[in-house]
């Protein structure tokens, strides 16, 4: 019997990450990336924060923030609720090990296949994030992290250096329609 | 029209959808003598006020929170934000 020819498809349907450069701006999908979400479980906050601290290096964020100081990085996503991502090759059942460390203090979903994930970078971002969102991209630091709408999909926004290195999550089902509007959004301005 | 969300700061109104009154928190004691006309009020029974007005909104684009959003319904103006659990505990609910 032939062995099957498998090969995961990145979520634009290509077989490697699309990376493509625009004027100042470099868009890169970024298929290594494991997620997984966290929510705490009425009452346990406390016990989930002292049991993810050694993963985290620091506390859970705060609303609107994201903190990774090791490899794992926490976004928060809603009251008592966050995203955790950590590397894919390091991490290749991250929910299942998040979920082994926090016990019954939380619950904790697989998300990695669920989403897109987009490295936005360029020497000045704003004038790209202006007509993506209606957020103050202007403000945001390294750091901050929050959910709001782009081309009508709930995307995740984080900044990872102000201006200059965004990384944008958006429901994988429609990674096409995200990516064509960064593009053409890039385009624009290029 | 902003609302200036209690936890994220001000955000644009198409993130959110809205419900309606904010009096659907105070949800009426089934085993109470008066339970059939307690309900009728809750379930068809709203003032319409022409000025400030209590309602629930929810932040589906953003951190998925029910708001408790005091609003001017002639002018729009938002007068006050709150979250809807900390609105409910201090009516006396659990959560």
């Amino acid at each position: 019997m032939s062995d099957p020819l498998l090969a995961p498809l990145t979520a634009l349907g290509m077989n490697a990450p699309m990376i493509e450069t625009i004027g100042g701006v470099t868009i890169g999908e970024n298929t290594s990336l494991a997620i997984a979400s966290l929510s705490a479980r009425k009452g346990k906050d406390q016990e989930l924060r002292a049991l993810i601290q050694p993963v985290l290096g620091d506390s859970l964020p705060q609303p609107g923030h994201a903190i990774g100081a090791r490899d794992v990085t926490a976004v928060w996503t809603g009251v008592d609720q966050w995203f955790l991502m950590a590397p894919l090759p390091e991490h290749p059942d991250f929910a299942a090990e998040i979920k082994a460390l926090v016990a019954d203090t939380a619950s904790v979903t697989e998300q990695t296949d669920g989403w897109v994930v987009f490295d936005i970078t360029g020497a000045n971002l704003i004038p790209l994030l202006e007509r993506l969102c209606s957020l103050d991209t202007k403000a945001m630091m390294a750091g901050d992290a929050t959910r709001c709408l782009i081309e009508h999909l709930g995307c995740l926004i984080l900044c990872r250096e102000s201006a200059r290195s965004f990384t944008l999550l958006g429901p994988r089902s429609s990674a096409a329609s995200l990516h064509h509007t960064l593009v053409t959004a890039a385009r624009s301005i290029a | 029209m902003i609302i200036n969300h209690p936890l994220l700061g001000p955000r644009d109104a198409q993130e959110f959808v809205y419900l309606g009154d904010a009096r659907l928190i105070d949800r009426p004691d089934t085993m109470s003598e008066t339970a059939l006309d307690d309900f009728h009020a809750y379930l068809y029974l709203r003032d319409n006020p022409a000025g400030s007005h209590r309602e629930l909104w929810y932040h589906e684009q953003g951190d998925r929170s029910w708001l408790v959003v005091t609003r001017d319904t002639t002018t729009h103006e938002i007068l006050h934000v709150e979250l809807a659990s900390d609105y409910a505990k201090q009516r006396g609910r659990d959560r």
